[in-house]
């Protein structure tokens, strides 16, 4: 079995525990998640790092540092603002 | 070595799992943010010791201009800007994604017809639609253009050939006819991919927009999926995914709560102004009250449900609303906030913009839980709210027909607190306000609910 095979196996797998567990995630809690989400994605900071290390030449690697930059801005920023948020949902 | 790494990247995948797990509740979701951003921090470790750095200025620099950009913006942001903010971010990851992809085809800029060269295309393809979709959608929620929906003739025919374009392009670029230069082609496919992004956003406008921010949310994950195939990560494919279904599932609920198909947001150009006959509106009598008359309606019943809606949000009207909560649960009263799906700019935001002034989350109801209640209810207290209570979708006939709404009319008394008759999004008159049962509370929102605080609070 070749790597696409196993990444697709992995992804549909993925994308169906993804369903599980985001089904149950209360309306209220919909913006935080959406924030949240978001800042996974940033994921993309480890492709960038990748593609930053091995790069040849000024246009990729003034690409890969773009890249760092704006999956950076994910990460931070959306960790920071969706703790900013959950730290608002108090019960009295 | 190369197992450790995995066995990280693998461990990171999990706590992402399970950091979403404990979004399901309010009391454990800042616990579970905490966790998917150690097992972010993981996956950073892991790739850093994976990688052979060189040099690590470049990144350094990369790392230290997006930190400070997404700290300060972090922090900063007012909470009604939510779905701008998500947006951005949203493009960023997008465009991340798209150049993780093109930094690869640069590399090996002649790769042939071949899965890989297919798997870069895809992602810089779904990144680039990503990018320029949400930098569109930002500009259009933060009012630097119109948030209207842009239509032509034959938008649809366009983008149908867009997309052949984008198809046939990519042939080239990959050499499946020869003859063409592939990083010539390539450079037009990344521009044809970016104006399917603005193509994608500009005929959906209005009330539309938070199924937009949540299906570009959508993309941002799949397109980090598609960067994992690009370079061969399992952790960007398994977070790509997570955060995939998640905007799915987002994009499914607020069709749901307009009552309206992917399909119908997407082609229908609806929202904003739509055709009707509006010359009737605010025509019929109507019973009003004032601040006064309504503390009197409120301070000596039982129970009280509160509609907001997002002209509540528009006014930073919010904490007055939870002062007058409190002063009415102070006196007895069973105070709820009944929260419709698409009460807001994007999905949940209603409940964030409560929760910022004080309401505690338990008091905090969902459509479904709390519309058979209505019948029970003493008194409606709606602020700035009109589509998502109108009667007429009842109406088969009625623009809005079949929308889930809150059935306040329900109740045994409906306050409508609102600035005219004017109608909501969808243009059309709400038979709600003519009720013999209801009593309009006209006004801006922040000062009549400021009068009704003092109002409440001199209650004998």
């Amino acid at each position: 079995m070749g790597d696409l095979m196993i990444g697709l196996y992995v992804f549909v797998l993925a994308t169906l525990a993804g369903r599980e567990v985001i089904t149950k995630v209360p309306p209220t809690l919909h913006t935080p998640l959406m924030s949240g989400a978001n800042a996974v994605s940033g994921i993309a900071i480890v492709g960038a790092i990748v593609v930053a290390a091995k790069a040849d030449g000024t246009l990729q690697t003034v690409l890969g540092i773009a890249a760092i930059a704006m999956a950076t801005v994910n990460v931070i920023g959306g960790f920071m603002v969706t703790d900013r948020m959950l730290a608002m949902f108090r019960k009295r | 070595m190369d197992t450790m790494v995995e066995v990280i990247y693998l461990l990171s995948a999990t706590l992402f799992v399970v950091g979403l797990k404990r979004l399901q509740s309010p009391a454990t979701a800042r616990a579970g943010n905490a966790i998917a951003a150690f097992a972010m921090f993981l996956a950073i470790v892991a790739t850093v010791v994976d990688t052979e750095i060189l040099t690590w200025s470049g990144i350094l620099i990369g790392v230290a201009i997006g930190g400070l950009v997404g700290g300060i913006t972090a922090r900063r942001v007012e909470m009604t800007d939510m779905p701008q903010l998500v947006g951005i971010f949203n493009g960023f990851g997008g465009a991340a994604s798209a150049l993780v992809a093109v930094a690869e085809f640069l590399g090996t800029p002649t790769i042939g017809v071949g899965t890989t060269g297919v798997t870069i295309l895809i992602g810089t393809a779904i990144g680039g639609v990503t990018f320029t979709g949400s930098f569109l959608a930002f500009a259009k929620l933060q009012g630097l253009m119109t948030g209207d929906p842009i239509t032509f003739p034959g938008q649809n025919i366009l983008n149908a050939l867009l997309f052949l374009g984008v198809l046939a392009v990519g042939a080239m670029t990959l050499g499946a006819f020869g003859g063409q230069d592939p990083l010539t082609m390539f450079y037009v496919f990344c521009g044809l991919a970016m104006l399917m992004g603005v193509l994608l956003v500009i005929p959906i406008g209005g009330a539309d927009m938070p199924v937009v921010i949540s299906l570009l949310n959508s993309y941002s994950g799949l397109a980090a999926s598609a960067a994992g195939f690009v370079i061969g990560n399992m952790v960007l494919i398994i977070s790509g995914a997570l955060v995939g279904a998640s905007g799915l599932i987002l994009t499914q609920l607020m069709c749901k709560g307009m009552n309206r198909s992917l399909a119908n947001v997407a082609f229908g150009g609806f929202g904003g102004s739509a055709n009707v006959d509006r010359s009737q509106i605010g025509k019929r009598p109507v019973k009003r009250a004032d601040a006064e008359a309504v503390a009197l309606e409120l301070g000596y019943v039982n129970s009280v449900v509160v509609v907001p809606g997002y002209g509540l949000a528009v006014a930073q009207a919010q904490h007055e609303l939870r002062k007058v909560g409190d002063l009415l649960e102070e006196r007895g009263v069973d105070v709820k906030y009944a929260v419709h799906p698409v009460a807001g700019r994007m999905p949940g935001h209603m409940n964030v913009l409560l929760a910022e002034a004080d309401v505690s989350y338990d008091k905090l109801y969902d459509l479904e839980e709390v519309n058979d209640d209505f019948s029970n209810t003493d008194v409606v207290l709606i602020v700035g709210a009109n589509d998502v209570v109108n009667p007429a979708a009842r109406d088969p006939e009625s623009i809005i027909a079949g929308m889930p709404i809150l059935n306040v009319d329900k109740a045994r008394r409906v306050i409508v607190m609102k600035r005219s008759l004017s109608p909501g999004f969808a243009g059309i008159d709400n038979d709600l306000f003519y009720m013999d049962n209801t009593l309009m509370f006209f006004g801006d929102a922040k000062e009549q609910m400021s009068e009704l605080v003092r109002e409440v609070r001199d209650l004998p």
